[in-house]
């Protein structure tokens, strides 16, 4: 179960929750997935969110669907640091966007960070 | 597909719902909100065959409902249904014998999930047992149309989860499932839909994921705003 904020497409909170669980080694390369169904029950989610969580993550180009056998994390080594990278960037981003709104300029924010322990 | 149309219901004169039409589809979710008094109950009794429309019918895959239409209904009330002297597996044996599409195997299943004991009484179970084990038999049946009425209503968290997860994993392409809330953030992550009614009309009927996307809504903000 994840806490979902209900104002945003659950569809992709479930998919960024799959994706930490990709970069945390939780699921491997070659791994499978969770069932649609299974899915849904896991996060609490609409069965047809299910199929829409995988078409997103199958164009991302992050899993595959072997026809009958299921969804599998794609292997490639790229992958992983791939995708932190990516999830990192967005975190940044936002981290950045809610501190300059509170009218940090870059040098004062990257003063904190560092002070920070 | 399930038609609702030109439907009106009064009670004692008094008008339950006034000229309801809408569509639901197969192999979704819906949540009928609104608050007291907005007709939720009336619709769902008459959509389950047990009261008659005075105008307007309802009609399941093009043919109109009524009491026969029972046998592939899956209707939970609210209210107690069970007779106290009853176990819980003699409730199994209840529905087995009224409905031919009440699976024995789903429903031990189910009891399992629900942390339900064949052997427990009716008189004994608290408040949030005795909604399990509505919902236990009630998604035991593989119907084409499953209305529940207040399924979370007044029980504990952890009964929620366990209503909530017999819901979603007894979905089907080929069923129409339909609950009514007061709860609606609890039912914001899984349903497809929600229909909102207010005097016994149609306010609107909006899909969630659609809304968030759209308008970075949620259901809750969606009810505040019609309701308000």
């Amino acid at each position: 179960m994840i806490q979902f904020d209900p104002s945003l497409p659950i569809y992709l909170q479930v998919v960024n929750a799959l994706k930490k669980e990709i970069i945390a080694g939780r699921i491997g390369a070659g791994g499978k997935l969770p069932s649609g169904r299974d899915l849904a029950l896991m996060y609490r989610i609409n069965p047809n969110t299910s199929v829409r969580v995988y078409q997103e993550l199958e164009r991302q180009g992050v899993c595959f669907t072997k026809r009958g056998l299921g969804t599998f994390v794609r292997e490639d080594g790229e992958l992983v640091p791939k995708l932190r990278m990516e999830m990192a960037e967005d975190f940044l981003r936002s981290f950045l966007k809610n501190m300059e709104e509170l009218g940090f300029s870059r040098q004062e924010i990257a003063r904190k960070i560092l002070e920070e322990d | 597909m399930l038609e609702t149309r030109g439907l009106t219901k009064k009670y004692s004169g008094v008008t339950a719902l006034e000229d309801l039409s809408f569509t639901l589809e197969k192999g979704k979710i819906y949540a009928l909100l609104g608050p007291n008094g907005s007709g939720k109950s009336s619709w769902m009794r008459l959509a389950a065959g047990i009261d008659a429309p005075n105008a307007g019918e309802i009609l399941l895959d093009g043919k109109r409902i009524d009491a026969s239409d029972r046998a592939r209904i899956s209707y939970m009330p609210t209210e107690a249904i069970f007779y106290s002297w009853m176990s819980v597996r003699d409730v199994g044996r209840y529905y087995r014998d009224f409905f031919p599409d009440f699976s024995e195997e789903r429903f031990e299943a189910l009891l399992g999930l629900m942390e339900l004991e064949g052997r427990m009484s009716i008189k004994q179970l608290s408040t949030g047992m005795a909604a399990k084990l509505r919902i236990a038999a009630a998604m035991s049946r593989r119907a084409e149309l499953y209305l529940l009425d207040e399924p979370l209503n007044g029980i504990d968290l952890i009964a929620r989860d366990h209503i909530m997860e017999a819901v979603i994993g007894s979905m089907r392409d080929d069923a129409i499932m339909l609950l009514s809330s007061h709860l609606v953030e609890e039912t914001e992550s899984f349903i497809s839909q929600a229909i909102f009614l207010r005097n016994g009309r149609l306010l609107e009927i909006c899909d969630a994921e659609k809304l968030r996307e759209e308008s970075g809504k949620s259901i809750s903000e969606r009810y505040r705003e019609l309701y308000r």
